[in-house]
């Protein structure tokens, strides 16, 4: 039995469908999996890819850059203020961006935006799959 | 001299009729924008209200009682005011109305003690308290017609940190609202402290949420979310009715240049026939004058002896 998948951004609903496994990561860094049924469960979401398992088992990655993920039984919603389906990612500008944030790391290691960055190119490649 | 007011009337509808054409252009646009504005509007709904069910769910379990951003403050001496309007002119009263209504309440605050704080959106707010040397806090502009989420988490950035530091204690938000295509209203809306009252009531009792890592920490990740989406609201909604009353004064504007151009033919009309007129009788008389002298004796043009 498949749930619905609604992937929101302030701006428009993003993605909706159907799927059957949705996997995200939460800010206290551990990785969490959904399947129809799930107890209620609210949690804010890393910078990281959410994978989305569609009914035929084709899988969606989405870079999701922050956000909120809310899941009762027979759906998952996630709110986020920035997120990019594959095809939306510039790969170039990723890997430039990470390229960048790496430089400014090794000059200073806790640079926080830097690291922040990073963690989004390094989702963003992850997703476009480069 | 008939002639030369002729073409005078004549240059006048000319530049009346090219006026006309303008304004009907930007007439149709802003109509078109109207309809892209509330689609913009309505596709802003889902979020908004998914982070207000979700912040509820978390009020429900308890959450927030210590968040800044919901703590009502026991005296306010600042009070911050965002003032939304348009970029550009030539749409009725939309600029004045919210500058008008922000003006008040500034005076309100004033009178009550409290010191004011100003942050504009749009170019056309922003002229108008720069040149009437009132100081502002933050002013942004250059998006009001098609307002992005950035946009908002810019103007949102500027108010919270200095909610957060205390340095404001309260924060509102003047703009129109687009209630339909017929009806907009200014409107002034409490953004910080976050007004909960909206939330309790629409509280269902739901089945109880597992958290991840706990209802506090996703609440203050969430409530700064929150406050960003209604300002992106207040921007749509704001835009929506900028382009409302854009075609309505422009539709206005159409409406009177062709009344005018009535007017001005009907006026350059009677004096091409006055001049007509004027010339057939110059003919006439000329012609009569001519006839008078051939039917007479040359002698008449001798002078009496």
């Amino acid at each position: 039995m498949p749930f619905t998948v609604q992937l929101v951004s302030p701006e428009k609903v993003l993605y909706e469908g159907e799927a059957s496994y949705v996997s995200a990561r939460t800010i206290g860094g551990g990785d969490i999996g959904f399947e129809p049924g799930h107890a209620p469960f609210l949690a804010a979401l890393q910078t990281w890819p959410v994978r989305v398992l569609g009914t035929d088992s084709s899988e969606l990655k989405i870079a999701c850059h922050g956000g909120f993920v809310q899941v009762d039984g027979a759906k998952v919603v996630i709110l986020s203020d920035v997120a990019e389906l594959a095809a939306d990612i510039d790969v170039d500008r990723a890997t430039m961006a990470k390229r960048n944030a790496e430089a400014a790391l090794s000059n200073n290691a806790d640079d926080v935006d830097a690291k922040a960055a990073l963690a989004r190119a390094v989702t963003r490649l992850e997703v476009a799959g480069a | 001299m008939a002639g030369g007011q002729e073409r005078i009337l004549r240059r006048r509808i000319k530049s009346v009729q090219s006026t006309k054409k303008i304004t009907r252009a930007m007439e149709l646009i802003a109509a078109s924008r109207i309809v892209k504005a509330q689609a913009r509007v309505v596709a802003a709904q889902p979020y908004a209200d998914g982070i207000t069910g979700v912040v509820r769910d978390l009020a429900a379990a308890g959450a927030g009682s210590s968040s800044p951003l919901l703590a009502v403050r026991d005296s306010v001496s600042t009070v911050a005011h965002i003032a939304i309007a348009a970029d550009r002119g030539l749409c009725g009263g939309y600029n004045s109305t919210v500058v008008r209504t922000t003006e008040v309440e500034m005076r309100a605050a004033s009178a009550a003690g409290q010191r004011n704080a100003l942050v504009t959106s749009g170019r056309k707010p922003e002229s108008y308290f720069r040149f009437r040397e009132i100081p502002m806090d933050g002013s942004f502009a250059g998006y009001s017609d098609a307002p992005t989420y950035e946009n908002a988490r810019d103007i949102a950035a500027v108010v919270s940190r200095r909610f957060l530091d205390g340095d404001i204690d309260k924060v509102q938000l003047i703009y129109t609202k687009f209630l339909s295509a017929g009806r907009q209203e200014v409107v002034i809306e409490q953004l910080m402290p976050l007004d909960t009252s909206e939330l309790a009531s629409g509280a269902k009792q739901q089945a109880d949420y597992e958290f991840e890592p706990n209802p506090d920490t996703i609440l203050d990740a969430l409530l700064p979310r929150y406050a960003e989406a209604k300002i992106y609201a207040a921007l749509l909604n704001a835009a929506a009715s900028e382009h409302a009353f854009r075609q309505r004064a422009m539709k206005a504007a159409t409406d009177n240049a062709d009344e005018l151009i009535r007017t001005l033919s009907r006026i350059m009309n009677r004096a091409r026939q006055d001049s007509i007129t004027t010339e057939i009788m110059e003919i006439v008389g000329g012609a009569a004058a001519m006839a008078d002298g051939a039917g007479s004796d040359d002698d008449d043009f001798l002078p009496a002896h």
